[in-house]
């Protein structure tokens, strides 16, 4: 059903248009004003100013690897990570830690542990399905590069984003 | 030949056309966004250099850098021929407008011409081949609209635009317009009659037909050098880019450029001729005559006080931009013929009873 809108009735004054414009600069005018002396808060100058120190604690952004304080590398290479990425982002070759070696019981580590940050969604299953709790999501998210292989951290990179993490079980190291 | 006026005159040419005309118009386009961005609650572009301010140089370089394309289903001549159109008249206009009053012993025009706004509207009026010629060769249908609408337009508006003028030259009875700056330095802006002869009875009535004129002349304006709220030709939700929607890199810089160049060349005029020029309110360190020397240091200060007056115009070309929407054709149309023309008209017959009874 059509409906009739019943235009408005205008002032002899209102014909003029001239009252319209001054009433839209004013509108106008208004927010250019407050813009200029600061009062309307415009967008976050990104590079410069961040959102790190706010980040929330719970904050999924680049996984990455971690040791432990005696500086052993937690993972041991049992690719539960690697079985559970929804992505099949992350990829490992493991090896067997020579009987020489001072952690020779553990017997497994990643001998390449690569992360492809394109795949990644940042779920943060790696981290939950971690036994070893070797595997933890950092707060990274500006994650760039100028290729795709640039775009795949290597292990090397996923220590120096991860760091060591201290306190947390650390069941080999007594004998059992 | 008297080799001292044509190496001064080069010398205006290349400061106020090149050095200070066409970087105005580079920064009116940043002035632009930047006001813009300023009314909706953004930012604006405030990246490159201090306050955004170098952004007319990468939009310059960029449009350098850009592919010149040119479609094969075009007319190639007039094609390449348009963008020069638009532009060439817009930076020709400036041959006559006084920007200040002497440095040096040397007028601050370029051309001290006897017909200055006859000279204005007759090369102004030529920028519309370039539009016509560039919605025609472009073989396209947007740009043909855009084409046409402009020249309707730009035509429709023109009559308004001289008649607008009418009373104010019947009322100075000159058209040079140097001398009708300085007379209203001494007596007064058009607009603001309030020192020297200005401020009689005669004055302040005359002002009324003025402040019509003015009107008309501004609206007409924004009519002629397309803008909103009269950018009809370019309106983008129905005909993508008006008449340059075929164009690419320095010729489409060029239609804009031209645009922008228009725009300045207008508030010049407008200045020029209703808001007293280069001079300042209530006659100070105003010359005595066309012909008075004028200490170096007052003239540098009325080449500002012209400037600044453009800048003002056109950041109030801006704001009302960026405030009103745009009108419907017919209404464009009916704006332009039936009230405009009618208005200017009965406002020149006005003057002349004014004029006739205060004589």
């Amino acid at each position: 059903m059509a409906i009739i809108v019943q235009r408005p009735k205008l002032k002899w004054w209102e014909h003029l248009y001239i009252p319209g414009i001054l009433s839209g600069m004013r509108v106008t005018l208004g927010h250019f004003f407050s813009i200029l002396s600061g009062r309307t808060k415009v967008t976050m100058q990104y590079p410069e100013e961040k959102w790190d120190s706010h980040l929330p604690e719970h904050y999924r952004g680049a996984p990455a690897l971690v040791t432990d304080e005696h500086g052993r590398e937690r993972c041991v290479a049992c690719q539960l990570c690697e079985f559970i990425c929804p992505p099949r982002a992350i990829t490992i070759r493991p090896e067997e830690i020579p009987s020489d070696d001072k952690w020779a019981k553990v017997e497994k580590r990643p001998r390449a542990f690569d992360i492809d940050m394109i795949r990644c969604i940042y779920c943060g299953l790696c981290e939950e399905v971690c036994p070893e709790q070797a595997i933890y999501l950092r707060k990274d998210y500006a994650i760039t590069g100028l290729s795709r292989a640039e775009m795949v951290h290597d292990k090397t990179k996923l220590y120096e984003i991860g760091g060591v993490r201290e306190g947390l079980v650390n069941k080999w190291n007594d004998l059992k | 030949m008297d080799w001292h006026i044509i190496i001064a005159a080069v010398i205006k040419i290349v400061v106020f056309v090149f050095l200070v005309t066409l970087p105005m118009v580079a920064m009116s386009v940043w002035a632009e966004r930047r006001v813009s961005a300023a009314i909706q609650d953004r930012v604006g572009p405030n990246r490159v250099g201090p306050f955004g301010l170098l952004q007319a140089v990468a939009d310059g370089i960029k449009f350098l850098l850009k592919e010149d394309f040119t479609p094969a289903h075009v007319n190639k001549f007039y094609f390449w021929l348009a963008p020069a159109l638009t532009m060439v008249p817009a930076l020709l206009t400036c041959a006559v407008i006084p920007f200040g009053s002497r440095l040096f012993g040397e007028k601050m025009v370029i051309a001290d011409l006897d017909v200055g706004p006859l000279f204005v509207f007759a090369i102004a009026s030529l920028s519309v081949y370039g539009i016509v010629l560039a919605g025609w060769s472009s073989n396209s249908k947007y740009s043909f609209l855009g084409g046409v609408r402009s020249t309707s337009q730009m035509i429709s508006y023109e009559i308004a635009l001289g008649l607008s003028v009418v009373p104010l030259i019947m009322i100075y009875g000159e058209l040079n317009l140097g001398r009708i700056v300085q007379e209203q330095a001494m007596n007064g802006w058009a607009l603001l009659p309030l020192w020297g002869e200005g401020l009689s009875v005669k004055g302040f009535i005359l002002a009324v037909p003025i402040f019509i004129s003015f009107i008309i002349f501004m609206t007409s304006m924004f009519a002629e050098t397309n803008r909103l709220p009269f950018d009809l030709p370019e309106c983008e939700t129905e005909l993508v880019a008006g008449y340059h929607t075929e164009y690419s890199s320095m010729k489409f810089a060029l239609f804009f450029l031209g645009e922008y160049a228009a725009m300045i060349i207008g508030s010049g005029l407008a200045v020029t001729l209703f808001l007293g020029g280069w001079s300042l309110p209530f006659g100070w360190l105003a010359p005595e005559s066309v012909d008075a020397a004028v200490p170096w240091w007052h003239g540098l200060i009325h080449i500002g006080v012209y400037f600044t007056k453009v800048i003002a115009l056109i950041i109030f070309f801006i704001v009302i931009r960026w405030t009103l929407p745009r009108f419907r054709y017919d209404q464009l149309m009916r704006l332009g013929w039936v009230f405009f023309f009618e208005i200017a008209l009965a406002n020149v017959v006005i003057t002349a009873i004014l004029l006739a009874i205060f004589k």
